[in-house]
Order: structure tokens, then C-alpha cells, then sequence
């Protein structure tokens, strides 16, 4: 697109770290084989992937317009970038960031890069990356040459491969933390770069590095890897170690991380790594993508038997001078200030004292300061990016990081300048309070850009945020320290499982009209590294999202007792009592004269078109169906409220149940008869709807049937509490995935 | 004496609107959908992008595969802004004026869309010229003595010849820009009219 594509390379070749030109380089040559058809299209959609460079949504060339599907016609026409996406098609190019870790220059080149290559914005995500929406694939190799040149490489930002190293923001200048853990994730980003026993992966494998284990800032239970900094006295020496976490992670079914070990010194968590992955790639899973995750491999296997495995592994490994090398350096690693510490000075500013309050943390140096820049839905235009290098420059040794709830940290800011730092922020509209707070909503980007996104989880995010900041001063203090998280569909990369108050996107059909839900998940906890989990309650119609908010918020400062935590109350309230205060939320307005229930928040695009055109025949199977599906969610429900009273046997009998009504009325669209009998229904589910595909999703296949068929398999099978709480996620996912499949059958075919 | 490896692509042209602050951007994003649902230019329309929560962003965007259209308000000046995106041939006049015949059919379109209650107006005397690639036009001295004659006859043509006033951002960090204030009041028609005589 670029007309300036190719002068590029020449243009910086003397800035290119050489392995970094070699590599774009090559990666130049692989887009011109696919643009000449040398290269086959899956091949092709691995490589870019491995780039960073993703598809978004509608790059099929289709486009839902509110009112008909419209083909998208591009110049190039056919030509794809892989299986059913166009190669002109707006995609989007995620950037790694090690540790979060930027220097003043990176941000102004990422500015750059959004500017000339995006909309303008540049979007920071949970895992401390970048990201650039509506890029043409034409312009990456000039893109990516240009972070080469401010030493940024894409290189495994997506893709099946070790993703993103993240670390806590606050190492180094926390007072909690054992010690400062920024040398060892460089080491280990560094080491697995580019490693051959990491080019196999059946699935991505992202670690994450912590320098405590209370609070939340590095998230090492949700992690496929977690390390956590630990010291132990030995012959009266403090040695430093890592506790090591693995297999956990979130998507569709979250999962714990599992120790694997509580000590690791720093000169063996390279090599355990390596061997790690070994593991994963000879033992996890290939052609299931569903289970290939290493947390499959971990629960299946168990984690003793997981480690026994690593450490054979670990015994024949050739040995490696980069495991050792840095250890040495890494224990005199430190950041300096720029400025002298100083005293904070008194301001009668009530702006600066809102945002001193809560985006600003002691730093463990007497006299220092971290100060959030708290970015709204993890957005920042050029201009700002620019502005935020000048003031890296200004105030610090461009000691900046960004963070995993999409925001940006400015550390060693001396006590004494923080006026004027607030006042430099303000100026540009970085300013904002409310960092950490419910203001700071964390969100995936959902139906904006997400191929897989089916509700909009940054609409929403962006209608929560105003309306909770129109009064955030009022707000109690017990729920300003609250955090809501957002995803548009089941996958998690909004990290609904660990907030206070989580949703997740899906649709019902209501009215005859496919209308956007959120799921409302309670009960996750944000510090201890993402230390438990919450489950879905209910399914609540989008634009009734707020009042949910509202309505639980409000309860929870009237009823809470004791200073109790927002989780302790809700497993005090139990679910029964919470589902019955929202029960009407789940309903459209009587009337149904408020249209904007069809569409979604911040996309006036009617949500699905009015008459399904369905017959009075299929008009009473519809009805059956429907009775299934609500029943299978309540016995779901159920199934969580008898987990939540300990009673586990209870709880997995409910949610295997649910699956089972729910297939029913799947069947019954076919095989109206069909006797009330598991067995039988599991046969017939099977031939009708999961060997013809029908029960497909576009993007998951036949996972979630492989729930039922494992959960039917396995009734006899004695559960841990853990492994039911696993079934309950999965009979929830499979429950959506039957309302998923109606709605499919029962709609035009253009809807 | 022009460059004659200067060629200009991406040409970028905003043109700021009066009383920003009475304008509210909530009406594009059904605006926009509504254009893409028409297909309303011949360029192809793909999405909207709402940014409006970030300050001094570039607000709504209706991104396209040639270009996108904006309400855009970086620098806390707001204007209709078109941001072409795919090379195009000519001259670099030819493309100073593509970008601006559209940028004033975009601003045309806004003026009369009843949701913006005819609040949403071209302030008549302002634009923004922008070229949005650094490397074909970086912001220096070189491209502003290089640029400067082709800008001229095309500020010339657009303004029928009335007085302007031009003045270039110096940020070198900044995209090559020039700000341009005319004389005295034109319509958007009378500009497009000028462009086409």
C-alpha cells in the first residue's frame, strides 16, 4: 500500500541489528512466493502469524452491513493471505514488548508506526504487547524494519510459540517483591527467541515472571509458565530461586497453574524451561487444537508425573552457556533515576490530588514514585505516545513499562517532580485518576476488530467507563478498588475469570431476534497472581449490563458486612439469591418498543434481522428446543450453586445433566421423539449433529461437543472439586455453544 | 527548483470545523454505518472505529481500503479529515487535489446529515495538509522548500486566488504538515466548485 514500502530496507540498514534485517527480510521473500501462489496459503498464515501479523475481522470479504451481508470487493481480489482471508483485507500487527520494557525512542517509533500504518492508535493488551488494527499486510516488512531499527522484533507474537515474556511492571521499585525480576524474564525472552525446541508447539505457550506472589501485577497463575521470586537462607546465605508454576491458563476453561517447584535457582530456569518445552512438544496434543494448550498436557498427565518427565528431559540436555552467563549480571542489575529523590511538594490542586491517590505507588527507594498513565480501553494516539517519550526523557532514564491492565507505568519519578509530571500528562490527556480503580476496565477488543468476537466487549467497556466516571467521586471506597474485565466471546483474553465483576459475550435468541448477551461471571480474584477463578451466573441481555453493574455495586455497600471483600459477599449472598435480584435484567422490556436491544453498544448495526420466517410446524419445535436450553441453564446453575455448598458429587451430576437436555433439544429439531434417555440422546447427538458438522463452530470446530462426549464418558469417574468445577465451564460453554447452533439453524441464511 | 524524487502520496487533508465544542461525535457512528451500508463513495467503505474515548484522538473513523474518513481531533482542533492510504497516480497536484475534493465531499455529506443537526460545518477558512509517510516527505526543511511551489499553485487554485496565510509545523518527530488559513470565508462548495474550475 505504502508507496514508500520499498525504499525502506536501504534506507535503515545501518539501524538493523542484523539478525533482525535477515529476518524481515526473509519474511519479505515468503509474502511475494504467497502473492505469486509459490507458497500454499495455511503455510503462509503460520509465517505471518509467527509475525505477529493477525486477520481481523471480516477479512473473509464478507461484512454484515445491519441489513444485508455485503462482499467486501478488493483490488487483489482472490488472492488470500491464508484459508478464507483476503489479502487486502485491514488485518492487525501485534508488537512484543518484553516485560512491558520501552525506552523513549520505541514509543516514538511505535507513534510513527500507528500513524502511517493504523488509525492512529496504538493499542496496549493484557500481556504488555502492541497492537495495530486495519494494517495492510503489504506494508509489515516496512512496519516491522522499522521496529528492527528501534530493536523491536514481532517474531513469535502470535502463532503457535512462546509468546510475550511478561513481568510484573513494578520489579525492581516494589516493596513487596523478594527481589527484582527484570533480568531473568530478558534472559529468558532472549534464550527462547527464536529456540528450536520451541518451533513445535501443538498450541502458544506464554510465561510470566512475578516478584511476589500477593499481588496481581504479573498474573503467574494464569500462565502456561510462572515464576515467582522467592529467597531462601542457606549456610547462612540469602540465595535467590523462583517458585515455579505450570499449566495454568485461561481460555474457554481457565485452569491453575500447578507448582512445580518451590525453589528453582536462577541458573536452572533456563534450562527447565527448555526442557519444558521439549515435553510439551513431544507429549501435547497436535491435532486437537482444543486441548493442545500445556495445561491439558499437565492435568492429564498430573504435575508429578509432569515433572518427572521434565527432568529426564532436563538430564539429557546438552549443555548451553547462555543458561548460566547472565546470573552474575542479573544479580547487580539495577535502574537509576534521573533526578535526585525528592519530597512530595503540597498542591492545593484537588485534580492532582485525585490522581495522586491512585495512580501514583511508592517506589521502595525512599524518595521515588511509579505514576500510572492510565490509557482508556488500552488506547493511545501517536501524539500522546510522543509526548509520553518526552516525558520518559524529562523526568526519568526512560524508565517505562506497560502493564497487564492496559496502562503505562513512568518509574523513578522523583516525590519532587510530581506536579510537574502530572501537569506534562495532563496536557496531552494522559492525566486521567483512576488508574487500578472500577474506572480502569480492562477489555479484548471484541466485534470491533476480533474475527471471533460476538459481543461488543469494548462498546461496553466504553459505556461502563463514562458512565462510572460521571460519578466516581461519589462512588464508595470498597467499590472504586473493584475491577471489571471484559471479553467479547468465550476465549478470555479480557480476563473475565479474574475480576470482581466479569462478562463475557454471547447471544440468545429472544423475541425472533438474535439479541447480544453478556455472561456475568462473579467470584474471581485479581491479586494473589490471579488467585481463584469465577464462574458465569448468568446470561444478561448487553445493553442491561449497567444496571447489573449498578444494582450489584449498590447491594454491595448497602449488605456487605465487616469490610468484607466483594468475593467474600458474593459467596455470602450464594448465587440463588444474586440470580433472583437480576432475574428481570434477563428479560426484554414488555413492550419491546426499545429497539436498542437488537444492536449492540457502540455498533447501531441491528444485531440479527427481525423475522426468522419460521413456519408453525418448526415453530413448535423451536418452542421445545428452547424449553431444553432454558432447562439445561438452569440446571447449570444449579450444578454451581451445589459446587458452591461443597457439594461436588451433586454439582457434576447438574452440569452433566444440563449437557444432556441441552443436546436434547438440539436433537429434538430433527428427532422429535427422541426417548428421554442420555445414552441415547449422546448417540443421536453424535450422528446428527457432530459428524455432520452441524454443531460447528466457525472458529472452534467441534470442541465443545467433545465436552459432552468426555463428561458423558466419564459419570462414573470419581471428580476432584477441581476437575468439577472444569465440567461445570465446560456444560456452560457447551450450553452456549446448543444456543449458538439454533440460532444458526434457525436464522436466514443471510442473518 | 522541486525535488523531482519528491513525490507526495498519502496526502492527508483536514478541514476544521466551527464551534467544535457544540459538535458531538456520538451521530457519526450510525453516519458512517449508514455509509458503508451505501456504499456512498467509490472508494470501498469497510468499518467504523470509534475512538472517542481518548483525548485529542482521531474520534470516529470510517476506515476504507483507499483512505479513511474521520472526525478527527488531534491537536484539540477538530475537522473532517481524509487520510488517503493507497498510492495513487499523477502528479502531486493531482493528488494534493484528490485528497481535498474528497475531504470537502466528506465535509459536504456531514453538513446536511440530519443526525449532526446541522451543527457539524466547515469553519470556512481553515484546513490541514498533512503527508502521512515520513519517508517520502520527511518534516524538514529540504521537503518544505521542495514542496512549497506545488502547494502554492494548488493553495492558489483552491482559494480562486484570494489570499491565504501557510505556516509548517517544525517537530521534525511530526508528519510533513502545513496549516492553512484563507483570507476570507469560503464555503465548501465554493471550494469544490474552485477545484473543478
Amino acid at each position: 500500500m505504502k508507496a514508500s514500502n520499498s525504499r525502506w530496507k536501504e534506507h535503515l540498514a545501518a539501524k538493523m541489528p542484523e539478525s533482525l534485517a535477515r529476518e524481515v527480510d526473509i519474511f519479505e521473500t515468503e509474502l511475494e512466493l504467497r502473492k505469486q501462489g509459490k507458497l500454499d496459503e495455511r503455510l503462509f498464515a503460520e509465517t505471518r502469524l509467527r509475525k505477529g501479523i493477525y486477520g481481523q475481522r471480516y477479512d473473509n470479504g464478507q461484512r454484515h452491513d445491519g441489513q444485508k451481508v455485503q462482499k467486501l470487493t478488493y483490488p487483489s481480489r482472490d488472492l488470500t493471505k491464508g484459508p478464507n482471508t483476503l489479502w487486502d483485507a485491514p488485518g492487525m500487527q501485534r508488537i512484543k514488548i518484553p516485560g512491558g520494557g520501552l525506552n523513549a525512542e520505541q514509543l516514538e517509533t511505535m507513534a510513527d508506526l500507528a500513524e502511517e500504518y493504523s488509525d492512529g492508535i496504538a493499542h496496549v493488551t493484557t500481556r504488555q504487547d502492541f497492537q495495530l488494527h486495519y494494517v495492510h499486510i503489504d506494508d509489515t516488512p516496512s512496519l516491522m524494519r522499522r521496529l528492527a531499527a528501534a530493536k523491536i522484533t514481532t517474531r513469535e507474537a502470535c502463532g503457535n510459540s512462546v509468546r510475550n515474556v511478561t513481568a510484573c511492571p513494578f520489579a525492581g521499585v516494589c516493596r513487596d517483591e523478594a527481589f527484582d525480576v527484570t533480568p531473568y524474564s530478558r534472559a529468558l525472552s532472549k534464550f527462547l527467541l527464536g529456540h528450536p525446541d520451541c518451533q513445535n508447539f501443538g498450541r502458544k505457550f506464554k510465561p510470566a515472571f512475578s516478584g511476589c506472589s500477593q499481588h496481581a501485577c504479573a498474573l503467574t497463575s494464569m500462565h502456561d509458565l510462572g515464576f515467582i521470586a522467592a529467597e531462601r537462607r542457606e549456610n547462612g546465605k540469602t540465595e535467590r530461586g523462583f517458585q515455579m508454576y505450570v499449566g495454568g491458563g485461561l481460555g474457554t476453561v481457565p485452569y491453575q497453574a500447578k507448582l512445580f517447584d518451590p525453589f528453582v535457582p536462577p541458573q536452572e530456569i533456563l534450562p527447565l524451561t527448555q526442557a519444558i518445552a521439549r515435553v510439551f512438544t513431544k507429549l501435547g496434543e497436535k491435532k486437537n487444537r482444543n486441548r493442545a494448550r500445556i495445561k491439558f498436557l499437565v492435568n492429564d498427565l498430573g504435575v508429578e508425573k509432569f515433572k518427572e518427565l521434565v527432568l529426564e528431559e532436563r538430564a539429557k540436555l546438552p549443555p548451553d552457556p547462555r543458561w548460566k552467563e547472565y546470573v552474575e549480571e542479573a544479580r547487580h542489575f539495577r535502574e537509576e533515576p534521573l533526578r535526585p529523590p525528592g519530597q512530595l511538594p503540597s498542591s492545593t490542586s484537588e485534580a492532582f490530588r485525585r490522581w495522586l491517590k491512585s495512580n501514583t505507588r511508592p517506589q521502595r527507594q525512599e524518595g521515588y514514585v511509579v505514576a500510572t498513565v492510565a490509557l482508556p480501553l488500552g488506547d493511545i494516539t501517536a501524539n500522546q505516545l510522543r509526548a509520553l517519550a518526552d516525558i520518559a526523557r524529562r523526568f526519568t532514564r526512560e524508565t517505562v513499562r506497560t502493564t497487564v491492565e492496559q496502562n503505562f507505568v513512568i518509574r523513578w519519578v522523583s516525590q519532587s517532580d510530581l506536579p510537574e509530571l502530572y501537569n506534562a500528562l495532563a496536557a496531552v490527556g494522559l492525566g486521567e485518576p483512576g488508574a487500578g480503580t472500577i474506572l480502569d476496565i480492562t477489555a479484548c477488543p471484541g466485534t470491533d476488530t476480533c474475527k471471533l468476537g460476538i459481543s461488543s466487549s469494548r462498546g461496553l467497556a466504553a459505556e461502563l467507563r463514562k458512565r462510572l466516571a460521571e460519578k466516581s467521586f461519589q462512588l464508595d471506597e470498597a467499590v472504586q478498588n473493584l475491577h471489571i474485565k471484559i471479553s467479547g466471546c468465550f476465549n478470555s483474553c479480557g480476563q473475565h475469570h479474574v475480576a470482581d465483576l466479569g462478562f463475557y459475550g454471547v447471544s440468545r435468541k429472544m423475541a425472533g431476534y438474535v439479541v447480544p448477551h453478556f455472561q456475568l461471571v462473579l467470584g474471581g480474584e485479581w491479586t494473589h497472581n490471579a488467585g481463584s477463578y469465577g464462574l458465569p451466573v448468568m446470561a444478561i441481555p448487553s445493553k442491561n449490563i449497567p444496571e447489573v453493574v449498578t444494582r450489584l455495586t449498590g447491594w454491595y455497600v448497602k449488605a456487605r458486612k465487616n469490610g468484607e471483600a466483594f468475593q467474600e459477599f458474593i459467596k455470602r449472598i450464594g448465587k440463588t439469591e444474586l440470580k433472583s435480584k437480576l432475574e428481570d435484567l434477563t428479560r426484554l422490556p414488555a413492550e419491546q418498543t426499545d429497539r436498542s436491544y437488537f444492536s449492540d453498544w457502540g455498533d447501531p448495526r441491528e444485531y440479527s434481522l427481525g423475522d426468522l420466517g419460521i413456519g408453525e410446524c418448526a415453530g413448535e419445535v423451536v418452542s421445545s428446543v428452547e424449553f431444553d436450553l432454558a432447562t439445561a441453564e438452569r440446571e447449570v446453575f444449579e450444578a454451581q450453586v451445589a459446587f458452591d455448598n461443597g457439594e461436588t458429587a451433586r454439582a457434576a451430576e447438574l452440569a452433566h445433566q444440563s449437557m444432556v437436555h441441552a443436546a436434547r433439544g438440539l436433537v429434538k429439531i430433527e428427532f422429535s421423539d427422541v426417548p428421554d434417555d442420555a445414552e441415547r440422546i449422546v448417540q443421536e447427538f453424535r450422528a446428527r449433529f457432530y459428524d455432520t458438522q452441524k454443531f460447528f463452530d466457525p472458529f472452534a470446530g467441534g470442541k465443545f461437543a467433545q465436552y459432552f462426549f468426555a463428561a458423558h464418558e466419564k459419570t462414573q469417574t470419581p471428580r476432584t472439586p477441581e476437575s468439577v468445577r472444569y465440567l461445570i465451564e465446560e456444560a456452560q460453554l457447551f450450553i452456549e455453544a446448543s444456543h449458538s447452533c439454533y440460532n444458526r439453524m434457525a436464522a436466514p441464511a443471510n442473518a | 527548483m522541486v525535488d523531482p524524487l519528491m513525490e507526495l502520496q498519502h496526502v492527508n487533508v483536514k478541514l476544521l470545523v466551527q464551534r467544535p465544542e457544540e459538535v458531538d461525535l456520538e451521530p457519526l457512528v450510525p453516519i458512517f454505518h449508514r455509509w458503508i451500508q451505501g456504499q456512498v463513495s467509490e472508494e470501498l467503505l469497510l468499518d467504523v472505529a470509534d475512538y472517542r474515548h481518548v483525548a485529542e484522538g482521531p474520534g470516529v473513523v470510517l476506515i476504507g481500503h483507499q483512505a479513511n474518513y474521520s472526525v478527527d481531533n488531534a491537536d484539540n482542533r477538530l475537522g473532517v479529515r481524509y487520510n488517503r492510504k493507497a498510492a495513487l497516480e499523477g502528479s502531486n497536484l493531482d493528488r494534493m487535489k484528490q485528497a481535498t475534493r474528497s475531504a470537502l465531499a466528506a465535509c459536504q455529506r456531514l453538513e446536511s446529515e440530519p443526525g449532526l443537526k446541522g451543527k457539524l460545518r466547515f469553519n470556512g477558512q481553515e484546513l490541514e495538509l498533512f503527508i502521512n509517510d515520513r519517508l517520502l516527505a520527511p518534516n524538514a526543511d529540504a521537503t518544505r522548500e521542495s514542496i512549497e511551489p506545488e502547494l502554492r499553485a494548488f493553495l492558489q487554485k483552491l482559494f480562486g486566488g484570494s489570499e491565504y496565510s501557510l505556516r509548517y509545523n517544525s517537530d521534525p518527530r511530526r508528519l510533513f504538515s502545513a496549516s492553512i488559513w484563507a483570507s476570507q470565508t469560503l464555503s465548501v462548495s465554493d471550494l469544490l466548485k474552485n477545484l473543478t474550475s
